[in-house]
């Protein structure tokens, strides 16, 4: 630790801090453009300067170490003072330059209201420029669907270049030429690849950066701001939800340290329009084999008419992969008071919660993956299933640390790895120490075996989890203080439903059972569009959107989308985490709790709570963990040990990827205009169309 | 300056692909760099595929040298379009003159030269004449320039140019016998023109024997006589500051 006196106050920090650590640490407040927290250090923006007692001019404080600050004549600590007339008038000095050839469009930019540049010139600008020469104009460069360029507002900072080079892993921008004529693009406008890019909207301090989808459609002022929780992937992402009236017009991420740092992926943020359009407001009945627009008692009599003729065997339900844990709950009630225990989340077929809750939650947590030093991937594309938790996997692959080995289907995860095989008989070649990889994993002190859904999803997917299982044991993954067994999931209903035992136990039909031809009579779909049912099931849908599922449906029950509910999620670590409501669900439609309430005292089977509170009390008896918002009920490493001992016969077909296309994984994703310009970008097809 | 772009996609050849020798080269500096520092050797190979490909780098060749590196191809780019000397245009066949405009050459008379440039081969600079064989630019110092003005065709410097030596230069150019490089006038290198102007007394050669070649001058406009002292010092008496109080008329 080395003493500071910053603006007379002396405060001791580490010696490897910068100087604008440690300024921050003593409560001052720094000026900046090209620095940010988890990026390198750039120092060209020259906005952070601070004076250093006994030195001949400003420095850098972004990228001026504590430890090369002088100690001044007599040993006494250094001084640093972010306050004096010499630190405003140079900043005010970079504050003019910056504003030479910055336009003076605030009124048309989008980033006004937000830009770090408005703000600051608010500080540091002076009311008149002296610059009467003509300013600098730059091309607008093509980024592909989700960014927005207007490059006269560039300053330079290279944020979005480091960005894309460092946590996206795929360094796609640059700054082509010099001095003046510098511009930042890609390389011959080709559109950008990452998952992530929608976060260089977000990091670039000025409007040359700006939202696509976004433009000229809101400001920052006017927008109601509710903070929310993700559901577009399992990781469950901190987001705030901002609206205008009861429409959601943008989503942006939320700092939480412990899952997403401050990104979010492009499908979080971008499904916003998907939320709009093809949205189930009001309940259809099928009638002769065409759905017909109905009343909520017209729907309710329709199911009424048809439930009670079922054996109660044949009946079950479905819960797809948006669902919160409140409706699955009132869902399973309701099944078991109609005599079934059918009842099952989508993918969820090779998870038994009755194994423990350690058997399928990514127990090594997602920070946990920075302590981690081998990795070994199985059935899964992280990039696609958990973008965000593929940036932190590289970003503990950046330090050097983290040694990773993939078995699955070969792709550009943005990291090195040894590439061990396609199939399960790599995975037990490994396990029996025909691959060099088995050391690494042996060697490192907290590794991790992580199964995807590509290896679940398979009918064998039991038995794959337990030789992923017992392989995490062997390697020793397992222990005092370490739990390296990493199921990660790819939708974010699923941890949830397990931990309220929706699956069927012993007694009751899984997703394969009951979608086989002739099992069931009438199936409850919450939800669930990736599924196919069978000709002859009455299948009754509550969802958000006319996707797969409501097509296929004889009833649908319109219900509430992420946005327009509060319900508890629970992530691939389960992390249980309460989504907030920003807005109301459209038309007729309802939420999805409600409406299995209002529906089980149309059969008879009245479930006993009248409102959500209620709901959540009868819920969090039988689950008490998921009263704990933001936390991990740990899952005991025993479970894993008995998952390990279970085996079964595993297919040798090689592991296919779970996600064929990252942008349309879900009814609202696939209901957006935003995410099918993605995916035909991403399919190589470019649009013809000129930006 | 002004930004530089990528040469239109008409003037751009499909592919480029080094040379067997190129390549070997390439190969080389490579491995001058530890294991994962191959980035390192970007500019030089570069520089050998703008030499390939006859001055100008087209856009194959960035991808070209970046795989060869295994770097992402901005990089490639941004480098490219940094540096100056990586000239993205075409050039003329027979030479690429850049012609040196910083203040020395200026002074002798580059402004001349550029006027000879714009008049024979097209009156803007990275144009090429209409033969294709001549293209021009004008560049900061070039470090000749006691020899100014001065012009740099390929690897050469052609110095103390005249509009008439100047053209001559060019016509060599245009007709396969480049003229000799350096002084373009009758100079040895960077000696004064017309021969040596200083130590030329039969003292300085060394002619009047050891003991008179021993006192060299030590200022041109006093120097020492072969009879004065080593110890007399020309230290002229200081001059009063501009106004301080013994200027007179000043109470």
């Amino acid at each position: 630790m080395t003493k500071l006196i910053v603006d007379g106050k002396e405060i001791d920090v580490p010696a490897e801090y910068t100087l604008l650590q440690a300024c921050e640490a003593a409560g001052a407040e720094i000026p900046r453009f090209c620095y940010h927290e988890r990026l390198s250090i750039a120092g060209n923006c020259r906005m952070c300067l601070v004076e250093i007692k006994g030195g001949p001019k400003p420095v850098a404080s972004c990228a001026w170490g504590v430890r090369d600050c002088r100690p001044g004549p007599n040993g006494e600590p250094p001084q640093i003072s972010t306050r004096s007339p010499m630190v405003k008038k140079a900043r005010e000095g970079v504050m003019e330059f910056l504003l030479i050839n910055h336009p003076l469009d605030c009124p048309i930019c989008d980033q006004g209201g937000e830009c770090d540049l408005q703000d600051q010139a608010m500080g540091y600008g002076v009311d008149t420029s002296r610059f009467a020469e003509n300013k600098r104009a730059v091309e607008d460069k093509y980024l592909g669907a989700l960014v927005k360029t207007v490059m006269t507002r560039c300053i330079q900072c290279t944020r979005c270049v480091r960005f894309s080079a460092e946590v996206c892993g795929a360094p796609e921008m640059g700054a082509i030429g010099r001095g003046e004529d510098m511009e930042i693009t890609t390389y011959l406008e080709s559109a950008l690849t990452s998952e992530l890019q929608g976060n260089l909207v977000d990091i670039c301090p000025v409007g040359a950066l700006t939202s696509k989808p976004y433009a000229f459609a809101a400001r920052p002022w006017e927008l109601g701001k509710t903070q929310s929780i993700d559901v577009m992937d399992a990781v469950g992402s901190a987001i705030r939800v901002d609206t205008r009236g009861r429409e959601v017009m943008r989503i942006l991420p939320r700092v939480n340290e412990a899952v997403n740092e401050e990104w979010i992926s492009d499908k979080t943020r971008h499904i916003v329009d998907g939320l709009r359009t093809q949205r189930l407001d009001r309940p259809y009945i099928r009638e002769d084999g065409v759905l017909r627009e109905a009343s909520w008692p017209e729907a309710f009599a329709a199911i009424a008419a048809k439930v009670p003729q079922a054996e109660s065997k044949r009946i079950g339900a479905i819960a797809g992969d948006l669902a919160a844990v409140e409706e699955m709950f009132a869902l399973k009630e309701l099944l078991s008071k109609l005599g079934s225990s059918n009842v099952a989340v989508q993918g969820g077929d090779a998870f038994d919660p009755a194994a423990g809750r350690a058997s399928y939650i990514f127990n090594s947590t997602i920070a946990g993956i920075e302590q981690a030093d081998a990795l070994l991937i199985v059935g899964s594309n992280p990039r696609k299933e958990a973008a965000i938790l593929n940036a932190r996997i590289r970003k503990r692959w950046r330090t050097g640390q983290l040694k990773i080995g993939v078995i699955g289907e070969s792709a550009d995860l943005t990291y090195d790895h040894d590439y061990l095989g396609a199939g399960p008989e790599s995975l037990a070649d490994l396990a029996a120490g025909k691959n060099r990889f088995l050391g690494v994993l042996k060697g490192a002190s907290n590794p991790i075996v992580l199964v995807g859904a590509g290896a679940t999803s398979r009918r064998d997917g039991r038995a794959i989890l337990a030789a992923a299982a017992k392989l995490a044991a062997d390697v020793g993954a397992l222990k005092e203080g370490w739990n390296g067994f990493a199921v990660l999931h790819d939708a974010a209903s699923r941890v949830g439903a397990l931990d309220l035992g929706f699956a069927p136990g012993k007694l009751g039909m899984n997703v394969a059972q009951m979608t086989e031809p002739g099992a069931l009579d009438v199936l409850f779909s919450l939800g669930a569009d990736e599924i196919e049912v069978p000709a002859g099931t009455f299948v009754v849908y509550i969802g958000t959107h006319g996707d797969a599922g409501a097509h296929r449906a004889d009833v649908i029950l319109p219900g509430a989308a992420y946005t327009e509910k509060t319900g508890i999620y629970v992530n691939t670590e389960g992390r249980v985490q309460m989504a907030d409501r920003a807005g109301f669900p459209p038309g007729e439609a309802r939420e999805d709790w409600a409406i299995i309430r209002a529906l089980s005292d149309v059969l008879g089977k009245t479930l006993g709570y009248d409102s959500l509170a209620a709901l959540r009390q009868a819920m969090f008896k039988v689950v008490p963990h998921l009263m704990r918002i933001d936390q991990i009920e740990a899952g005991d490493s025993r479970a894993v040990k008995n998952l390990a001992g279970k085996g079964g016969n595993i297919d040798k077909s090689p592991f296919k990827a779970a996600i064929d296309d990252y942008y349309l994984t879900n009814p609202i994703a696939r209901a957006s205009a935003v995410m099918a310009e993605c995916s035909r970008l991403a399919s190589g097809r470019m649009l013809t169309a000129a930006e | 300056m002004s930004v530089r772009r990528l040469a239109p996609k008409e003037k751009q050849p499909e592919s480029f692909a080094f040379s067997a020798e190129n390549l070997a080269w390439a190969k080389k500096q490579i491995a001058q760099y530890p294991a994962g520092r191959q980035a390192s050797a970007a500019i030089a190979i570069l520089w050998r595929a703008q030499e390939q490909q006859g001055g100008w780098i087209p856009e194959a060749a960035i991808r070209a040298v970046a795989d060869l590196l295994d770097m992402p191809y901005i990089r490639m780019l941004e480098i490219a379009t940094f540096y100056t000397m990586f000239q993205l245009q075409p050039v003329g066949k027979k030479a690429h003159i850049q012609v040196c405009g910083t203040t020395p050459c200026r002074l002798r008379g580059a402004e001349g030269i550029l006027d000879v440039c714009k008049s024979r081969i097209h009156h803007e600079p990275f144009h090429l004449s209409k033969d294709g064989d001549f293209s021009w630019e004008e560049v900061e110092c070039l470090g000749a320039c006691v020899n100014a003005p001065m012009v740099l065709i390929w690897k050469d410097t052609y110095e103390d140019l005249t509009k008439e030596n100047f053209g001559k230069v060019l016509d060599g150019f245009a007709s396969g016998n480049p003229p000799k490089p350096g002084p373009q006038i009758d100079r040895q290198f960077s000696a004064p023109v017309g021969g040596p102007t200083t130590l030329n007394t039969a003292a300085a050669k060394g002619e009047g024997g050891r003991r008179a070649s021993a006192q060299p001058a030590l200022t041109d406009a006093d120097a020492k006589k072969p009879t004065d002292s080593a110890s007399r010092r020309e230290s002229p008496t200081a001059k009063p500051p501009a106004d301080d109080a013994t200027r007179k008329g000043k109470t």
